[in-house]
């Protein structure tokens, strides 16, 4: 099961991105585990700088904004 | 071309709704109305025309550039790039440590994220159409002389030791950054369009209730209270109006676009521009929201002597826009 990351400190679109994964992964029909990491240090020690970013199986694949269904349907497969 | 607001403004306030001009609650719906409309059409196609230019600047690059710089320099770009990055409060932290983390010192970061929330396009814009050029050029130039100076003056005592423990080791152990994105530059216009329309669409989502509540506010003075007032009671920039209209700042929390109306309508009343500008950037920059975040990678003590440097120089700029003003 692929282990999901949305890194953000709590703001509405780190929780809309989150969301967003969730309901998109169900539609596909594929198992994803989504967490939401909000510690700064954490964040940092993936050289984040712009949130909501997303970690794949602990790959940073994605940050600065909501991501679209097309990127998010790639991380899926 | 603004005064189609003025007479739209006209229009729906004293013909359709049959209020008297002069009246206090006919000046105060015209002044929503006008500030409004005025406000909302300059916004969509201002935020979209600079979107548009600045759609090849992100915080990476303003990181690249700053962590090359030296350190004079650095303040002042740092303060330059704070007003010209987009960028939401909600990102400070990932910013303040992505900069550390990479070197830049506290002091520049600083100036980057203290200007952020003074100055920015929308601000400018709206001072602009609402209270005059030369009194945006005072707020620009005292917004980047605060970030510039408060930046230099927390090197000098090395803000970078009331770092969280964590923050001060990612700063002492930073490795120079490279640049791995560079494709940004030569954009096509599509991308251009595409980033333009999402940033008018954020931009607009996060503002419009603050437009709505500072023209409200504004409007509620501009109706209802008396000139006379104001010029008997702090008209003459008495001493005490300036810390007073700080500290007055601190509860209050708005962002720039919130306030700027509320700033139109305090100045045509007659309070001084130095106590006026005083007040509004204490709204906007001393925020308690906004402290208990940095909370996460200061100290209190620090956090302490950011909010007393803030205080204590918009009270200075008060004093001295009041002084010039009255002598």
């Amino acid at each position: 099961m692929k282990e999901i990351k949305v890194l953000g400190s709590g703001c509405a679109k780190c929780i809309k991105t989150a969301e967003f994964i969730q309901s998109v992964a169900i539609e596909c029909g594929i198992p994803i585990n989504v967490v939401k990491e909000t510690s700064a240090e954490a964040i940092m020690n993936y050289g984040v700088m712009s949130t909501p970013a997303v970690v794949v199986d602990n790959i940073l694949m994605h940050s600065g904004s909501i991501p679209d269904r097309k990127k998010v349907e790639g991380w899926l497969k | 071309m603004l005064t189609f607001f003025t007479e739209l403004a006209d229009w729906l306030a004293f013909t359709l709704f049959g209020l008297a001009p002069h009246s206090k609650l006919g000046d105060a719906v015209h002044f929503f109305i006008e500030d409004t409309t005025k406000i909302f059409f300059l916004l969509v196609v201002m935020i979209y025309f600079i979107a548009l230019i600045r759609a090849s600047l992100n915080i990476e690059r303003v990181r690249d550039y700053l962590a090359g710089k030296n350190r004079f320099i650095g303040y002042i770009m740092g303060s330059i790039f704070g007003a010209i990055t987009p960028f939401c409060s909600c990102s400070s932290i990932p910013v303040f440590l992505g900069f550390t983390s990479g070197g830049i010192p506290v002091g520049i970061t600083m100036s980057f994220l203290l200007t952020s929330p003074l100055i920015n396009e929308v601000a400018v814009l709206l001072l602009l159409s609402l209270v005059g050029w030369e009194i945006t050029l005072i707020y620009v130039l005292v917004g980047l002389a605060v970030g510039i100076m408060g930046g230099m003056f927390l090197d000098l005592i090395h803000a970078e030791k009331l770092l969280q423990p964590f923050a001060l080791k990612a700063y002492q152990s930073a490795k120079p950054t490279v640049s791995k994105d560079t494709s940004r530059s030569t954009l096509p216009f599509r991308d251009r369009h595409e980033f333009a329309k999402q940033e008018l669409l954020d931009i607009l989502s996060r503002v419009w209730k603050w437009v709505f509540i500072g023209v409200g506010l504004g409007a509620a003075l501009h109706g209802f209270l008396p000139i006379s007032w104001v010029e008997t009671n702090l008209g003459s920039g008495q001493w005490w109006s300036v810390p007073s209209a700080v500290l007055l700042g601190i509860p209050l929390y708005s962002n720039a676009t919130g306030v700027i109306p509320v700033m139109e309508s305090l100045i045509t009343k007659g309070l001084p521009i130095g106590t006026t500008l005083a007040f509004c950037m204490s709204t906007v920059a001393a925020s308690f929201p906004e402290f208990i975040l940095l909370k996460q990678v200061m100290t209190w003590r620090l956090l302490a002597t950011i909010l007393a440097l803030l205080l204590t120089s918009f009270t200075v700029v008060g004093w001295t826009l009041n002084a010039i003003n009255y002598n």
